[in-house]
Formats: C-alpha cells, sequence, structure tokens
C-alpha cells in the first residue's frame, strides 16, 4: 500500500506547500510512490486517514491551534516544513510591535501578552481589531509534537525529497549539524563575511547549499541557529572584527524565528 | 462582449470527461437552499462560500475569508528599508517576485533612487517568469480539473499523462527563468532595491531562451486545449482596473492607472484616489471600491482589456483563436486572458533575452538612497495591480506601510459576481450541488490568493 500524504497550510504564504508542486521533475515520481489524499491547495477531495502530513506554517490565531491538533490527531508522522512551522518563521516579527520593539518586551508578549488589544492589530485594522483574533506566532512543535522539521524560508526542496525517500524505505533522517559557511566555503562562493557585511553563515544549520551567498546576498539564518557553541564563537567574533554587539545583530536574525531567542546569548 | 459566446452554463470538453451534476430536485423545490462551501479548495489561502435563499430571494450572500490576519504592514515598521523586499515577499509564496518587484519600486520612490537599465531588464525578466508561473499553476493544477470534471489534476496523471507533463515542464521553465536571475522562484534572492546582487551568465541565458523557444509547442497545445472548453456565461456591467504603461508595453513592470470607466492616467503615487479601502467583518482581507464603482475587479481580464493593443503579436493571434475579444466583461474569461498572457510572457522573455545578449551583462555597483520620506511603487502582479507604500524615517528604519493587494481588489467584484449568478442558476433549474460548482469555479476564476489579501490595514502614517 501506497503511504497517504497530506500537506496543510496554517498561517504561512503557503510557500513551501507550493514548494511541493515545484519538484515538477520528480513530482510525478512521487506521485507513483505515495498518495496525497488531502491537499486543499491542489485538489477537491479530502481525506483524514493520513501516514504522512507535512505542515507549512505557524500557529498565530486560535483555530491555527485546533487545526494543529487535528493534523495530529490523524496523522502517523507529522512533519513541520519551513522556517514558520519550525521557527514561528516571519510571523514572530508581530511580537516586537507592541509599542517598544525590544527583546524583553517582544518575548513578554509572545509569552501570552494577548489580553488587549495589541497595537499592531489596532493599527493593521484600526477601530474594528476585536474581530480579527490572533495570538502570539509560535512553532507548531509549540502546541504538539512533531516528528521531523524541514526549516528554511522556503524549505529546500532537495531535503523534503530525501525525507520522503527516509520515509519510504525506512531510514532515519537528520539534518546537517554544520554551519552554512561549510557548504559556502565548498562551493567557492565570495565570503561577504570578509567583505564586512554582517552574514549569518557562520550561525545558521546548513542544507541549503549555501544559496544566499551563491547569489551575492548575506545569509540570513533563515535555516534558525546551527548550536550555541556557534553563536557564542560569532558573538566574540563580531566584536572583534567589527566591534558589532550580537545583541545589534540579532535584530535581523529575528527575521525567521524570534521563537529562537531562547537559545540565544 | 465577448466573442466566445458559446451560451450555456455548462461546462463542456470536448473528447473529455465532464462532470455532470444530479438533475433531480431542481426548480421549484429549490426555492430554500443554503450553500456553504468552508474552505474552497484548489485556491491559494482560506476562503469560504455562504449563501441563503429564501423563497427563492438571496438573503444572505458571502465570501468570507476566514484567512490568519498577517500584520505585515504592522511589523514592516521599525525594520531597515533594505529589508521589504525580503519581508513582504513572504506575504504569499506564489506572487513573491510580484510583492519583491512592487516592494523596491515603492522603497526606490520613497528613497529617490534611480536604478539602472540593467537592473530594470533583469527584474522584468524574472517578473515574465513568474507571470508564467502562476498561470500555468492557475490553469493547468487549478482550473483545468473543473473543466475536466475531477477534483484535482492528480487522476490526469493517469488520465492525460501528456497534459500534466506539458504543465509541468512549462511550469519548471517558468521556475527556471525566475532562478536564472534571482536564485529561486518562492523569495528570491537576488532583487534588492537598488539592484540586483547576480547578473546571470550568457550560457543560462542562452539555454533559457532554446527552451522558451522549444516551448511555442506547447503553448500551441494549451491553447487549443482551452479553445475546446466552454467557460459558463456571466455577463455583468463591471469597472476594470489595470496599469498601462505609457512608453507602450503591455504594462506588468510599470505604467498609470487606468480603468475602462476611466482612461484618463493617474500616477501610481496618487493611487489612493482610484483605489479606497474598508474593513468589513466577514473578511480579514478588506474590500476595495472606486470612485467609479461600488466594486472593480483587477487581473489579467482586467489588463486585457484596456491594454490589450500592447500584446504582442503572438499574443493577440492565441487571443483571436481562443474568442477573446476586449471589451469582455465575463469573469470566467479572466482564465483567457491569462492563458493569452502566457503567450505574450514567453515571446517578450525571449526579445529581452536577446536584448540582454546584445548589450552584455556586468555586475553593477547597487544605487544608494539620496533622501528618506515616502514613496508608492505598483506592479501588474498575475492577480492584478499591486501597490506598496512606504514611509521610511530619517534613520533609515520603517515608519509606515500600506499594502494593497489584487485579491482584496477583487473580493467585494466576486461578491457582486455571484448576487447575479444566484438567480440565473435558479432560473435555469441548477441543483444546489450545480450552483456550488458554478460558485467554486467563479471564485477560482479570479484566482484569488487569499493569504496574499489578508494584510490590509487602516493608514495610520506616523
Ligand atoms: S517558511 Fe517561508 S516559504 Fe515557507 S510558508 Fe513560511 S514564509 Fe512561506
Ligand atoms: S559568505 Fe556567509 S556563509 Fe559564505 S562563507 Fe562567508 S560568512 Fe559563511
Ligand atoms: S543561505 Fe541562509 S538565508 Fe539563505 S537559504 Fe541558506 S540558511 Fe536561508
Amino acid at each position: 500500500m501506497k503511504p497517504k500524504i497530506a500537506i496543510f497550510s496554517l498561517t504561512s504564504c503557503e510557500g513551501c506547500s507550493l514548494a511541493i508542486l515545484e519538484l515538477e521533475d520528480q513530482l510525478l515520481d512521487l506521485l507513483g510512490a505515495v498518495e496525497i489524499v488531502n491537499f486543499r491547495e491542489g485538489m477537491t477531495e479530502r481525506a483524514w486517514d493520513i501516514d504522512v502530513g507535512f505542515v507549512d506554517g505557524a500557529v498565530s490565531t486560535p483555530q491555527d491551534d485546533e487545526e494543529v491538533r487535528h493534523f495530529r490527531a490523524h496523522c502517523k508522522t507529522l512533519v513541520a516544513i519551513g522556517s514558520c512551522a519550525c521557527l514561528g518563521g516571519i510571523n514572530t516579527l508581530k511580537h516586537y510591535q507592541s509599542g517598544g520593539a525590544t527583546r524583553d518586551e517582544g518575548a513578554a508578549h509572545a509569552a501570552g501578552g494577548n489580553g488587549r488589544v495589541a497595537e499592531y492589530r489596532r493599527y493593521v485594522y484600526g477601530e474594528n481589531a476585536e474581530w480579527f483574533a490572533t495570538t502570539p506566532a509560535r512553532p507548531i512543535s509549540a502546541v504538539v509534537a512533531v516528528d521531523y522539521q524541514l526549516p528554511g524560508c522556503p524549505m529546500v526542496k532537495e531535503e523534503f525529497v530525501e525525507l520522503v525517500k527516509c520515509l519510504l524505505i525506512g531510514k532515519p533522517f537528520r539534518l546537517p549539524e554544520t554551519a552554512v559557511c561549510v557548504e559556502c566555503k565548498r562551493r567557492g562562493s565570495r565570503c561577504l563575511y570578509e567583505m564586512g557585511i554582517i552574514c549569518f553563515g557562520p550561525i545558521t544549520r546548513a542544507g541549503c547549499n549555501a544559496i544566499c551567498p551563491a547569489y551575492g546576498s548575506k545569509c540570513e539564518g533563515c535555516r534558525g541557529l546551527v548550536s550555541p557553541d556557534a553563536i557564542a564563537a560569532a558573538g566574540i567574533n563580531l566584536r572583534e572584527q567589527y566591534r558589532v554587539d550580537l545583541n545589534e545583530a540579532l535584530a535581523d536574525l529575528r527575521l525567521y524565528g524570534a521563537y529562537q531567542e531562547a537559545l540565544l546569548p | 462582449m465577448c466573442g466566445a459566446n458559446r451560451g450555456c452554463l455548462e461546462p463542456v470538453a470536448d473528447g473529455y470527461p465532464v462532470r455532470r451534476a444530479d438533475r433531480t430536485g431542481c426548480g421549484a423545490a429549490m426555492m430554500n437552499v443554503t450553500i456553504d462551501v468552508k474552505h474552497v479548495t484548489r485556491v491559494e489561502g482560506h476562503g469560504n462560500i455562504a449563501v441563503r435563499l429564501r423563497d427563492g430571494k438571496i438573503t444572505h450572500l458571502q465570501l468570507a475569508i476566514v484567512e490568519s490576519p498577517r500584520f505585515f504592514e504592522a511589523f514592516l515598521r521599525g525594520r531597515h528599508w533594505s529589508e521589504a523586499p525580503h519581508i513582504t515577499c513572504r506575504i504569499c509564496g506564489i506572487c513573491s517576485v510580484g510583492h519583491t518587484t512592487a516592494s523596491v519600486k515603492a522603497m526606490e520612490a520613497a528613497l529617490g533612487m534611480t536604478v539602472s537599465e540593467q537592473t530594470v531588464m533583469l527584474r522584468k525578466l524574472a517578473f515574465f517568469g513568474e507571470q508564467l508561473q502562476s498561470h500555468v499553476l492557475h490553469l493547468y493544477f487549478l482550473a483545468v480539473p473543473d473543466f475536466l470534471g475531477v477534483g484535482s489534476v492528480i487522476p490526469l496523471a493517469k488520465s492525460h499523462p501528456d497534459v500534466v507533463k506539458r504543465a509541468l515542464r512549462m511550469k519548471r521553465l517558468a521556475n527556471d527563468v525566475c532562478s536564472v536571475v534571482g536564485g529561486r522562484h518562492i523569495h528570491p534572492i537576488a532583487l534588492h532595491v537598488g539592484g540586483c546582487t547576480h547578473v546571470p551568465a550568457d550560457e543560462d541565458l542562452i539555454d533559457l531562451k532554446r527552451r522558451l523557444e522549444a516551448a511555442r509547442a506547447d503553448l500551441n497545445e494549451t491553447v487549443s486545449l482551452f479553445s475546446m472548453l466552454s467557460p459558463p456565461e456571466l455577463h455583468r456591467d463591471t469597472e476594470y482596473v489595470s496599469l498601462k504603461d505609457a512608453a507602450g508595453e503591455y504594462a506588468f513592470y510599470d505604467g498609470d492607472i487606468v480603468s475602462t470607466k476611466d482612461a484618463r492616467p493617474t500616477p501610481v503615487s496618487r493611487y489612493r484616489e482610484r483605489v479606497i479601502e474598508s474593513v468589513v467583518q466577514h473578511s480579514a482581507a478588506k474590500h476595495c471600491r472606486s470612485p467609479h464603482a461600488p466594486t472593480y475587479a483587477v487581473g489579467a481580464l482586467a489588463r486585457f482589456n484596456n491594454n490589450h493593443a500592447q500584446l504582442h503579436p503572438a499574443a493577440r493571434g492565441a487571443a483571436e483563436v481562443l474568442g477573446l475579444r476586449a471589451p469582455c466583461d465575463n469573469p470566467f474569461h479572466n482564465n483567457t486572458a491569462q492563458l493569452v498572457e502566457t503567450v505574450h510572457c514567453v515571446e517578450s522573455a525571449i526579445e529581452l533575452i536577446d536584448a540582454m545578449l546584445r548589450r552584455g551583462l556586468r555586475a553593477e555597483r547597487p544605487v544608494e538612497p539620496t533622501r528618506f520620506g515616502r514613496g508608492a511603487g505598483a506592479a501588474e502582479v498575475p492577480r492584478g495591480v499591486l501597490f506598496h507604500e512606504y514611509e521610511v524615517g530619517r534613520d533609515g528604519k520603517i515608519a509606515g506601510a500600506n499594502l494593497i493587494i489584487p485579491t482584496g481588489q477583487n473580493l467585494a467584484n466576486i461578491e457582486e459576481d455571484m448576487r447575479a449568478m444566484v438567480p440565473r442558476m435558479i432560473e435555469a433549474g441548477k441543483t444546489r450541488e450545480e450552483m456550488t460548482l458554478q460558485l467554486e469555479m467563479l471564485v477560482r476564476a479570479y484566482d484569488p490568493c487569499i493569504s496574499c489579501a489578508t494584510h490590509f490595514l487602516e493608514v495610520e502614517w506616523q
């Protein structure tokens, strides 16, 4: 029997679900090996007996919270795809908009400061802000148990294919434990950090084949922090080489996952 | 009116299986009907349709947007100006090049920057790639299943493998066009405020050009497939709003605001004169009206209606084969217009690559800001005209933002179309299932991108 697959979206740009459709060449092979039974963006039929469920998006509303519990209950294996689902993603930026934008205030708000109509809701919806429910943005692992995570904004398609293959043949799957710099050096891209640009390659988990530096742009850390040691080392380096405080650089790192702040020094 | 007057509400497809809903229970028995489509499928994002009929009269009709509010305008505040395109492209995976384009243009207007000709060429090429990607996705994956009477493209892989393979081939090509310029289609890397950080190699451009030329055969097949499908007929006097490029190009990257009710061009910097937003309770996406009509439409059909004379001759030829003539007020022909634009994009991308190869591309320094202020930018993204507006403070941080999304502009118009369609379907004795299918097809014809649309805001410039 082919494994039954589902693809779900919570609060997101749905780019990670779309990335599955963008497999193109491999899509027909994939459809030969699995049966997609539930994918709202791409099909009308929806079934709930699911072997592997892939979820993109953060938990950012009361409905998201309900839905992700429902997915968990109906999927034998649950996979978080993309930075939204793995780290809260870009949605977590709203925590820094409750008047002040400091790290502590943001964290306090994320921890549950939703009792009042937050300032950011008023900024968008004006006096009707109460009509639209929202909660702090969280990765899905903050709500339910998650079996695998495929970080990245968007997730890396090759890594998705690799995970599906591992699941099909029962092989263990692991994310790389090295930093983006390792792949970047192997690829031979010009190092931006050495040119004075604060690139997050040294502290970010590899697996994207260092695609941003290869296209002339700094790594923005979308795959999440690789390890606390790497961050400590990067902190020293930033201070010594550029006289930049790690805390200042952190504002940029929030772009894809302020939820990781607990990991930061 | 449309040339494609095949006069029926029934989807028909020669040579393909057609789903015909059960006809029992039509007519008088239908006077009290409730239709609830929760989470319309095959659209990007979450939307619900609700219709209540009592004694044959509409008592309630809504296209409710239940997508999570996203607050992009709010959380742009305080971020560095250079981050705007990388943040806003995360509004929508399908339109990420489109958001990037509107964003860099708005930011450059706010910061008094003029980018190089080469930058504009590269952006246009990525833009053609995204139009292709989005239109092919919509036509083959999201709309065709309705016409062929299946619930998704997946069963077609078995019954019509050639159709699916062709669709995937074209999508792949579209992706590669975006990737050669920006590094990837979803959330392009190299497109920044002030310029591009990557210059494609000549070999990559030559290879793309060869594949674009080869794609003409796939396009012809696609045009003949769609010329066999009969979209339902629905005509309603509608204002079509789009950009129009004074320089003579079919407006995608640039232009002033025009409409079928007011052809006088309004510059994008004064977009608020043509687009008036309001918050409605049943939709996390704001509704829009124009000074001329309570609702209006944007998208491929609007562009076609306003700019068909500027289409590539091959695209005009496709329009003729497909029986699409301007002005057309049948929203179901948005699909047809998308296909016509697909032809235009392939031909224009070939010409653009030729021009790039002739002039030769080289690495350029990005342009720097000359001031910090306020500015608006627009682009005709796949689903219609998209506006971004930013205000940047003296510290280089974003102080205010407003984004007006195509689907948000279409929502009220879709509801008006539904209001016009329901009585006609009742008259024609449609079953509840048939009505539901038609309403869903209508929503899908607009190709709504609901996650895009939920980003609206009450403007409060600081
Ligand atoms: S991780 Fe990025 S690409 Fe994926 S859904 Fe979230 S915003 Fe979109
Ligand atoms: S460019 Fe960035 S990722 Fe690449 S080696 Fe330098 S610091 Fe590391
Ligand atoms: S280089 Fe950095 S920002 Fe770019 S995809 Fe990889 S992890 Fe993400």
